[in-house]
């Protein structure tokens, strides 16, 4: 290490220079504004292809010989159902080159081009990296798909694709008023999974109340069983049977009520007692030692091998973990259980909803294009495609006839069919990501669930974030119709 | 000789200085504009807010929490790398038992520890946050499973305990960057004239007289500069990794492990909220330039030539 100071004897110094060039550089800045290409340029130039002609069998009006450009999130259900519809859509219109490309990051790869006005046609925003979907409706970023839903459907052109969509699709892509700005493409139940044959080993069935659980919980603990495990490092998996037992105690408007972030919404007797019957779970030690530092997969791997009998999960789950659920598992979906006679809604009220939120783009080029495709994904034959690959049931109300299902898979149908009319739908998922998974999971749920918050300082903290959240200027506010 | 120097030296420095104003000067001066809009990052419209993202921001229960543990890090993980790495790499290069003929010599198996201690070097920071997240698991996780074995029961949840969290992270940033500056080091001491040594070792001085009135002293600068730099990484890319990773959330439990980098990621690509990010961004840049003159202030000592 030698000296790096300056030898007079030879004129300028490195520090001298040094100094000098940061001069040099504070001088320049200012004149290199000519260079100021803003990151957020114009709003693109809006060079929309022509219409086509319409017709029966193209009643989008799609230009034949218009490229398509899809961006598919490559997730838990692969990208095979979508380049199968995409073939579909090539073998349609010979004439459109169709660009198909696959991606985790969908922010990191479209933000740019939503910024400069030039995003695709088509696109699955997925994932992790999800784009915030009231950020985007709010700035009028996502085109209205209500021609979509007007059109024909492919299989059945008396009927249009709107009346063959599973209840409750449509009006997950509204944010606010008419216009419908989202396609769920998946439809995904909710619920406590769990295996027949582990409950067959305990001679016991699902229990359809509290107690039965409760009871079921401590008879496995005797065999060294845990009875619930969850994913404690994204505790935000706990709504997924929590908000259902929740709405079932106190009616599906208190669930509308948190989504409203109503104040003092989260303190109605149905949260407090939901809250409280989950806590029991902790303090009665049936939830698996160790549940606050495992992840998704750790707690599901966890559950797979016998270790715990419950877990709130989706219907994901199955070909999330298809490697290791043993062949004889018989995984099952339970609603969840009845709290007591007096509640509002009957067992087996589920939470099931769309999954797998498809966009088409205010600003893309080719946006009927973009809605031709979505038409193709929703016909039989596709939705049967989907299925299949991915062991999900699709928004097509059907399409599960004649194709071998799974039994995790069997079992949500079942699950659909016993529930009727008592879907219940959340939407702080979709809403308010951030109070959503950070706070009122994390920060909340998980605090609870490890032991270091009461059921009422959960509840308070809970209701303080959403006042927060209510208040936030800088936010989208969307309420229930 | 001084004829036309200038021109010289200012023509071969332009083009150099015209791109670092371009892509380093002027994206901050971008993000620090962009902190006074409410630019959400997924459209090409915002508006000026003025100062609302500064309030916004200091009133903001979750920022002054990230500023802390990021202040926390800085502080505590430069201390602990770099005393541990001057500590090996003394032992690895002056510190063993004197052989014959040898004035210093590290000790036995040095050249091994060397490679041993660099290797996590070459694991991306990746690799190394997602295996000690499975070490860390709590139910299969190597480290409970050893502390099983000795009998232990009672095991802490590590990374989803909050008081134990934020220690896990600081221990895996300390494991994975201490043998890069064990080699850097290594190679400082290796640049210290032996003379100085025999002429210790003449008048007796022992180990720790040696490390502190020779090595320390002549290996100061590199000391310095490897300060800033450990600063940097646990303020900046290295302390946002392994918590993104590693965390409970990410950031928690109940934001027990947050940073600043974390929450202006979060912000951005996941609120859409592209202009408080940045508000958020120009406070990590205040955080991270005040370290960096404090150290080099504190640092500065009287040049030794040798």
């Amino acid at each position: 290490m030698g000296s790096t100071s300056a030898h007079n004897n030879e004129g300028l110094g490195r520090r001298d220079l040094i100094k000098r060039s940061a001069a040099l550089g504070v001088i320049t800045v200012p004149t290199m504004s000519f260079l100021a290409s803003c990151a957020s340029g114009d709003s693109g130039s809006d060079e929309k292809v022509e219409k086509g002609t319409k017709s029966a069998e193209n009643p989008l009006a799609v230009n034949e010989s218009a490229p398509l450009e899809l961006v598919i999130f490559d997730g838990g259900f692969g990208t095979k159902y979508a380049e199968d519809a995409k073939a579909v859509y090539a073998k349609t219109y010979p004439k459109a080159k169709v660009t198909f490309s696959k991606t985790q990051k969908i922010q990191s790869v479209l933000q740019p081009r939503f910024n400069g006005g030039t995003p695709p046609d088509l696109i699955d925003n997925s994932g992790a990296q999800q784009m915030d979907m009231g950020v985007l409706v709010g700035k009028k970023q996502l085109a209205d798909l209500t021609p979509l839903l007007d059109a024909p459907s492919i299989d059945d052109p008396s009927k249009t694709v709107r009346d063959t969509l599973r209840p409750g699709i449509v009006e997950m892509g509204q944010f606010d008023g008419d216009p419908v700005w989202i396609m769920y493409y998946a439809y995904t139940v909710y619920g406590v999974w769990y295996s027949q044959t582990a409950l067959d080993k305990l001679d016991a069935t699902y229990p359809e109340n509290w107690d039965d659980m409760l009871a079921l919980c401590a008879k496995a603990k005797k065999k060294g069983i845990a009875g619930w495990t969850y994913a404690g490092k994204y505790p935000y998996y706990l709504p997924f049977s929590l908000y259902p037992f929740i709405a079932k105690i106190g009616g599906s408007e208190v669930l509308d009520a948190i989504d409203n972030l109503e104040p003092k919404a989260w303190e109605h007797p149905a949260v407090k007692a939901a809250f409280e019957a989950y806590y029991e779970l902790y303090k009665k030690g049936y939830v698996l030692e160790g549940t606050p530092g495992l992840d998704h997969r750790g707690s599901q791997g966890a559950w797979a091998n016998g270790k715990a009998l419950f877990i709130p999960n989706g219907s994901w789950v199955e070909n999330e973990e298809a490697a290791i659920i043993p062949k004889d598992f018989k995984l099952s979906v339970g609603a969840p259980s009845s709290l007591d006679a007096s509640d509002k809604m009957p067992f087996g009220t589920i939470w099931a909803s769309g999954g797998e939120p498809f966009i088409v783009p205010a600003n893309a080029k080719n946006a009927e294009g973009g809605m031709e495709q979505l038409r193709i994904m929703l016909s039989e034959a596709s939705s049967k495609s989907f299925t299949t690959s991915t062991k999900s049931l699709s928004a097509y109300n059907g399409g599960t006839d004649g194709i071998e299902l799974s039994d995790g898979l069997k079992s949500g149908v079942a699950a659909l069919e016993k529930a009727g009319t008592n879907v219940v739908n959340p939407r702080l998922q979709d809403w308010y990501v951030k109070l959503q998974k950070e706070q009122i999971g994390v920060s909340g749920l998980g605090e609870m669930m490890a032991g270091r918050a009461t059921p009422a300082e959960a509840i308070k903290k809970i209701q303080g974030y959403a006042d927060a959240a209510a208040k936030d200027q800088s936010i989208k506010h969307f309420k229930h119709q | 000789m001084q004829h036309g120097k200038y021109r010289f030296i200012v023509g071969f420095l332009i083009a150099p200085m015209a791109l670092y104003v371009i892509f380093v000067v002027w994206p901050f001066i971008q993000s620090i504009y962009y902190s006074f809009t409410d630019w959400t990052g997924l459209s090409p419209d915002f508006e000026m807010v003025g100062f609302d993202n500064y309030t916004k921001m200091f009133k903001d229960d979750v920022f002054w929490k990230s500023l802390e543990h990021s202040v926390l890090l800085a502080i505590l993980l430069p201390l602990v790398t770099l005393g541990l790495a001057l500590f090996f790499a003394f032992m690895l290069n002056v510190g063993g038992r004197r052989r014959k003929g040898a004035v210093i010599s590290g000790v036995r198996g040095s050249g091994f520890y060397k490679i041993a201690y660099f290797f996590p070097q070459v694991l991306s920071i990746a690799i190394v946050a997602i295996l000690f997240q499975f070490a860390f698991d709590p139910a299969q996780g190597m480290i409970n499973g050893s502390l099983k074995a000795f009998g232990f029961d009672h095991l802490p949840n590590w990374l989803g305990d909050p008081k134990l969290a934020l220690w896990c992270i600081m221990a895996v940033l300390v494991w994975c960057t201490t043998g890069f500056f064990v080699v850097l080091f290594s190679a400082g001491m290796a640049s210290i004239p032996k003379d100085f040594y025999e002429a210790a070792l003449l008048d007796g001085a022992s180990r720790f007289t040696t490390f502190f009135r020779i090595t320390l002293p002549l290996l100061w600068d590199t000391v310095q500069s490897g300060w800033v730099y450990m600063g940097i990484l646990a303020l900046g890319a290295e302390g946002f990794a392994v918590v993104n990773i590693m965390s409970v959330g990410p950031g928690g439990p109940d934001y027990s492990t947050t940073v600043l980098p974390l929450y202006v990621y979060q912000a951005a690509f996941r609120d859409g909220q592209a202009g408080y990010a940045t508000t958020i961004g120009v406070a990590l840049l205040l955080v991270t330039l005040a370290f960096a003159a404090v150290v080099m202030k504190l640092g500065r000592r009287e040049r030794l030539e040798y």
